[in-house]
């Protein structure tokens, strides 16, 4: 069972058009979206959910007022600036916890003077599992300005996996979040490829060079794609000889077509319509199939050979 | 005066809305890149940073010589940052939050903080603008500590933009903490549709006015001003879909400057906005 996770850096560059075409494509993988802040895959799989689980992640510390002295110990102890004075009506002072600033850590609680503090699990979202035309699915709703978004970026990986293994799929698509922190990292850590897509602007391809580095970091081997290149196909060259040197691999290129939002204003992925760019992630998807193969840890998988072409299968 | 730019989406125009309304501001302004995992504000600026400061978070030192394995400060710690094997309490850095509880239960105070990086912030100026952003290392996982120092050098005499990550969570709302208003791009797509909702719904948690900025208007369909109009959200500015901002984009020239024609569109957007307070009570419905 192999994991393919695709991350971007920049938001905006197409992952969840991308990934979801490829779930598609790929006939019979299990689905993980892994943007657990701003989930969008469901948009185009359409998914039936099967199973509803509330996700439980960590405390919150909670000050019953009656028990407060107002003696303050809390307010001094936080380093999260989550805790405030307050007045009762009486006039008497008390203290309360910004449950949006809580970090849940507990100090608080535990050297309270007069155990006034409550500390109840969170709830910080939800997860599911759902069948969809191209396969069953594992996917999440943080709750409103929650915490945790890595350990249910984990809790997602974690029932795609044991899902994969007992209908024997032999694939994971993850659809992974923006950036480089926390989920990001909980997204890709024992990956078996990264797909990084990007696109030809100076965000794109700052962004992409620090998740090139995260993905190095983690010793994954990372392919790369420029979505609609041709908006500045110099720039597209700039990102993709870079990336060689960064030792990724220049997996395809994808044209600017505005049937990517006709599709998704359908509920379709891309190559489920007739459209120009549906070639390029076909091609693209047969480049990242081949490398998933168990053998391309044999066949090597830098690209030395720069080239202006980058569609590129590996010799086999 | 504070303003917080944000989306629930990723990509939908954030860092062109600030940087193109830092510099049509018209006076004196700050602009806080607090998007720390991919900084990218400078890049539309075109400035070099004259200042670069380390950030740091504390996290525990043991000193083995006092350790007795006791097991205290694992049991403690919330965030499994630290824990006894074979008698020896290990820490685990990149987990820590910094909370400084593992320090205080130790009963052999064998437990000290040592100061861990975790990114740089920048600042450079460029005409009226002062750029303040900051830039996480690489394999650091916890992004708000790093956004509260980039706030933490915000004057607060002098207006302010903050340009927020994508999302919803923690390092949004450390960005979004103390602002006076949110503007909320997005962009008339379905994702753009299903990812607004979500962002409303938490800045309204904060309790914070707000207003959307509707990005690449043209590309889809009316659904995201009808849901705008049936939740009475000021719609702050729409800025057409057009190839050449799209192009210009790509090579990190702003809007404004690229053309000119714009220019009245983004000195309208700060009009907008304070209008908004008065008419309408954005806060929780």
């Amino acid at each position: 069972m192999r994991e393919l996770v695709i991350i971007s850096g920049k938001g905006g560059t197409g992952k969840t058009s991308i990934t979801a075409s490829f779930a598609v494509l790929a006939k019979g993988s299990v689905m993980a979206d892994c943007d657990v802040d701003a989930a969008d895959m469901h948009l185009i799989l359409t998914p039936r959910v099967q199973q509803r689980h509330p996700f439980w992640a960590g405390h919150e510390a909670v000050i019953r007022r009656q028990k407060c002295t107002g003696c303050g110990v809390c307010e001094t102890l936080c380093r999260f600036g989550a805790v405030a004075p307050g007045r009762d009506v009486d006039d008497s002072p008390f203290y309360a916890v910004d449950s949006v600033a809580c970090e849940g850590c507990g100090v608080c609680v535990r050297f309270c003077p007069e155990q006034a503090i409550d500390f109840p699990e969170r709830l910080c979202g939800e997860w599911m599992v759902s069948e969809t035309r191209c396969g069953p699915m594992v996917h999440a709703r943080l709750g409103v300005a929650a915490e945790n978004s890595g350990k249910l970026v984990s809790t997602v990986r974690k029932e795609a996996r044991r899902i994969a293994e007992e209908e024997h799929h032999g694939l994971i698509l993850i659809d992974g979040p923006p950036g480089i922190g926390c989920p990001v990292i909980a997204s890709l850590t024992g990956a078996d490829l990264v797909l990084a897509i990007t696109e030809p602007t100076v965000s794109g391809e700052h962004d992409l060079h620090r998740v090139l580095s995260l993905a190095r970091h983690f010793d994954i081997p990372t392919a790369v794609c420029v979505n609609k290149w041709d908006i500045n196909p110099q720039m597209t060259e700039r990102i993709e000889a870079a990336a060689r040197q960064n030792g990724a691999r220049v997996a395809g290129r994808i044209r600017y077509d505005p049937a990517v939002t006709g599709a998704q204003m359908d509920g379709k992925a891309v190559v489920e319509t007739v459209a120009p760019c549906v070639e390029d992630i076909k091609a693209l998807w047969q480049d990242l199939d081949n490398s998933l193969l168990p053998s391309w840890k044999i066949l090597g998988f830098t690209d030395k050979h720069p080239q202006s072409s980058s569609i590129r299968r590996p010799n086999r | 005066m504070i303003l917080a730019v944000a989306s629930g989406k990723g990509g939908t125009g954030k860092t062109t809305v600030s940087a193109n309304l830092a510099r049509t501001f018209g006076a004196v302004v700050q602009l806080l890149d607090c998007d720390v995992e991919e900084p990218n504000a400078h890049l539309f600026l075109q400035v070099e940073p004259k200042g670069r400061e380390t950030v740091t978070v504390p996290v525990p030192l043991v000193d083995q010589a006092r350790c007795h394995g006791c097991g205290e400060c694992g049991n403690f710690c919330e965030y499994k940052a630290i824990a006894c094997f074979g008698g020896t309490a290990l820490v685990f850095p990149e987990m820590c939050h910094g909370c400084g509880g593992c320090v205080m239960v130790c009963p052999a105070e064998a437990i000290s903080e040592t100061a861990k990086r975790i990114g740089v912030v920048e600042t450079s100026a460029a005409d009226h603008i002062t750029l303040i952003q900051g830039r996480l290392d690489i394999g650091v996982a916890m992004a708000p500590p790093l956004i509260r120092a980039v706030k933490a050098r915000l004057q607060h005499n002098t207006p302010a933009i903050l340009d927020a990550p994508p999302g919803t969570s923690c390092p949004v709302i450390a960005t979004l903490q103390d602002a006076d208003f949110v503007i909320l791009v997005t962009e008339p797509t379905p994702f753009g549709l299903h990812d607004l909702p979500l962002a409303v719904d938490m800045v309204r948690e904060l309790g914070m006015p707000f207003g959307v900025v509707v990005n690449r208007f043209g590309i889809g369909d009316q659904r995201v001003h009808k849901f705008c109009a049936e939740q009475q959200i000021p719609i702050l500015l729409e800025i057409p879909d057009d190839r050449r901002i799209a192009e210009a984009y790509s090579r990190g020239e702003l809007i404004v400057d690229a053309l000119p024609e714009y220019r009245e569109l983004f000195e309208s957007l700060m009009a907008q906005i304070i209008r908004v307070p008065e008419n309408t009570d954005q806060r929780r419905a």
